[in-house]
């Protein structure tokens, strides 16, 4: 029984650490935010260097075969540092591949994968819901409808679609057909898009398992890394509001000293602290095939929107009005912690899915 | 991460759910009520002699005598809680006062005090707040004054629970008034029956006498039943309150707790209606369980970091604030549940759970407030665990 992190995994999250800070310092942030691709190609290249999209990969696609957990760690630190990256998409498109594709088609891509040939990005968010009349079908003549909040579709060579029946489809991002609209979002560090697809030639995967299947298991998996992503940003804004705390100066004392600052951050921590277990707890059931796993991916992906937007909230207002300003920068971590609250289903959806999981509705 | 138990302990665990199996009909009764129902002192016996109680106190001292083990004591706590059967005597002798002994006490004080705490037959009561002495305990001024081979008490305590059915009281005393106020305190072992000491119970919101008030006059203790040295008191009880904190927000509480709404709600009909097919006392179900969930998880992390005696930090510093919050929280949505039926608190047939959830809800707002209140433990996150400066003291008037 042991209920931490192994050597390696700190080690891992530490290199990604130790990359991000030389990689994404706010400055390259603010770059991407201001719509420089290139940053965003270049901050996938260093993460595919680091090996970052081989982690869930097999051994036999010349993956590293680590697990959720691992995946988590690495999200965790890109969460903290903002960072404007693919990761996420390969991450899942992975699970997906792995669950919907034939071998030979899992040999393929993943192989790709693994060697850099390819990068994803994400059409899934109909699975969840669709507004707006959205949502894609596939027929004789390939994919036609359309697509929202298609995450990453600027940097990725290839695009990961949900159809309206569940199943899993990759399409070349410049297949003839395809239509591409940039939805600008409150948070410049990930990318959105609109897709129009008109009869664009797909490949299914085309594994024998049930529509939907797959697509529930990335959701599982998509579930973990936000959750994740969100931890990471929050603890970065609660240590933010510490250390402005100790160095803010007013009434001639540090306002660190005032109970009013001091009992914010309290809070903060006491809220956030069992989350970093919960989300551990999440993705090592989800490693292990535990029953409860996707209750757990549920209720962590909810639980740490709600907490995460309590922080978000509270670290500004420890900041005062330099928490309000562009200068600090602070505002990066608050919006996308406010995008992963949305991101594959807000907090009361991926609750009534917990309930439904559970037999309580 | 391994949350898997090794063979060694799930033979434990076998063998502590045969134990239950074959012994449980002997265990107390809800119905047993009188501290030292001799069910409870039998049972109390039983648990000792198998390990399952006092599991690490020296047999010298009336213990089991083990070797500490947190995995195969939480088995143990896990085990008797699946069976819904007693895990023997509580209570802030046991809690506090023998690991403060074990710690602090002079060997004839473990001889004479210890041995008879475990077996149930000496109940003690704690003696630190007073009227004056809440969040700063410190300050308190119950005084022992020296004279001959004595302590002369006098004062008053306050919030002092079982003080009516117990034998002894550890107490804390002014015995240095010159000194710093941290400086002057002493720790005190005494006899309830001691001349001078009256005790008048104090009804709190749940509208039960869970509480007493205690009085001093002229009450004289032999200077021998001290606890550590005169003046060091402060350090003594310090060793006992981290006891109290470990004990209040127990997630697997919280756990039980969550089930038995969940169950509840599968119960109660409003129209007709299940309140578990209701969407917004579901949604309040399973945001609240994925708060329990975090706890339940935190826990298991805080008792990794003892396992391997690593000093768990944040995750153990936020337990008491948080895990008081929650239990808080989900005794409301029970209430909630069962709307105006949920206020009945007497004899009706409509009582629901023997209005445990109203009692619940009340009570745990006095342990949000006991043990150290929510804004203490704000103070003790803030300034031990983020490293906050402390509130300036304020210039002396």
């Amino acid at each position: 029984m042991e209920f931490s992190l192994s050597e390696d995994q700190r080690m891992l999250q530490d290199s990604i650490r130790s990359f991000l800070q030389d990689a994404a310092p706010l400055d390259t942030v603010r770059q991407a935010a201001d719509g420089d691709v290139a940053v965003l190609t270049q901050m996938a290249d260093g993460l595919a260097a680091l090996g970052t999209n081989q982690l869930l990969i097999p051994e036999a696609q010349y993956g590293l075969a680590l697990g959720v957990l691992d995946a988590a760690l690495v999200q965790e630190a890109l969460g903290g540092a903002v960072a404007p990256a693919d990761y996420f998409c390969n991450a899942l498109a992975t699970i997906g591949i792995a669950a919907a594709g034939t071998q030979a088609e899992q040999d393929s891509w993943l192989g790709k994968l693994s060697t850099g040939e390819v990068r994803f990005g994400l059409a899934l968010t109909e699975f969840v819901g669709a507004r707006e009349d959205a949502g894609v079908d596939a027929g004789a003549d390939g994919l036609s409808g359309k697509s929202l909040f298609v995450i990453n579709a600027a940097v990725a060579t290839h695009i990961l679609v949900c159809d309206r029946d569940g199943n899993l489809h990759i399409v070349a991002r410049d297949s003839p057909g395809l239509k591409r609209n940039a939805l600008p979002s409150i948070d410049r560090t990930r990318d959105f898009s609109e897709l129009l697809f008109e009869g664009v030639e797909s490949v299914r995967l085309s594994a024998n398992v049930a529509a939907g299947a797959a697509a529930e298991r990335m959701m599982q998996v998509g579930y973990i890394l936000l959750a994740a992503d969100t931890l990471g940003a929050a603890q970065t804004m609660l240590d933010k509001a510490v250390d402005y705390a100790k160095e803010r100066k007013q009434f001639n004392r540090t306002i660190g000293s005032f109970q009013a600052v001091k009992h914010l951050c309290a809070e903060m921590t006491a809220r956030l602290e069992p989350c970093r277990a919960l989300v551990w707890q999440a993705a090592y059931a989800f490693d292990q095939g535990e029953e409860e796993s996707a209750v757990l991916a549920c209720l962590a992906k909810a639980h740490l929107a709600e907490t995460g937007t309590f922080v978000a909230r509270t670290s500004t207002e420890v900041h005062g009005g330099m928490g309000f300003t562009d200068l600090v920068g602070l505002h990066y971590w608050f919006k996308r912690i406010g995008t992963n609250r949305q991101l594959l289903g807000s907090p009361e959806l991926v609750r009534a899915k917990a309930a439904r999981l559970q037999g309580w509705a | 991460m391994d949350l898997s138990l090794s063979p060694e302990y799930e033979a434990f665990r076998e063998h502590v759910a045969d134990f239950i199996a074959t012994h449980e009909a002997a265990a107390p009764k809800p119905s047993d009520t009188g501290m030292k129902h001799p069910r409870r002192l039998a049972w109390q016996k039983l648990l000792i002699k198998n390990g399952y109680a006092a599991r690490t106190i020296p047999k010298a001292y009336g213990g089991y005598g083990a070797e500490p083990d947190i995995l195969k004591s939480r088995i143990i706590a896990e085990e008797f809680a699946r069976a819904g059967v007693s895990t023997g005597l509580a209570g802030q002798g046991i809690s506090m006062l023998v690991p403060t002994l074990l710690e602090l006490g002079t060997e004839a004080q473990k001889q004479a005090f210890i041995p008879p705490t475990l077996r149930g037959e000496m109940i003690w009561c704690q003696g630190y707040s007073e009227p004056g002495a809440g969040s700063d305990l410190a300050s308190l001024k119950t005084k022992a004054e020296i004279d001959g081979e004595d302590y002369v008490i006098n004062g008053q305590k306050i919030w002092t629970s079982t003080a009516r059915q117990a034998d002894m009281m550890f107490c804390l005393v002014r015995t240095e008034p010159d000194a710093k106020k941290h400086d002057g305190i002493s720790y005190l072992l005494f006899s309830m029956e001691t001349p001078g000491i009256e005790v008048r119970p104090l009804v709190d919101m749940t509208m039960s006498a869970n509480f007493n008030e205690v009085f001093f006059t002229d009450v004289r203790v032999p200077r021998s039943q001290i606890v550590g040295k005169p003046g060091e008191g402060w350090k003594v009880a310090n060793a006992t309150l981290t006891h109290e904190r470990g004990m209040l927000g127990d997630p697997n509480a919280a756990k039980a707790r969550l089930l038995a709404i969940a169950d509840l709600m599968h119960r109660e009909t409003l129209n007709g209606a299940r309140l578990i097919d209701n969407a917004v006392f579901r949604d309040r179900l399973v945001a609240l369980q994925a708060r329990v969930y975090a706890m339940q998880a935190n826990g298991m992390r805080v008792m990794t970091h003892r396992l391997k005696q690593e000093s768990p930090g944040l995750a153990g510093l936020i337990i008491k604030l948080e895990g008081c919050e929650l239990n808080h929280e989900l005794a409301r949505l029970a209430i909630d549940a069962m709307g105006e039926l949920g206020l009945l608190y007497g004899d009706t047939p409509y009582l629901r759970d023997h209005g445990s959830w109203q009692s619940r809800y009340m009570y745990d707002l006095g342990l949000i407030i006991g043990g150290g209140t929510a804004q203490i433990q704000k103070n003790i996150i803030a300034e031990r665990g983020l490293g906050l400066p402390r509130e300036p003291k304020p210039a002396a008037a």
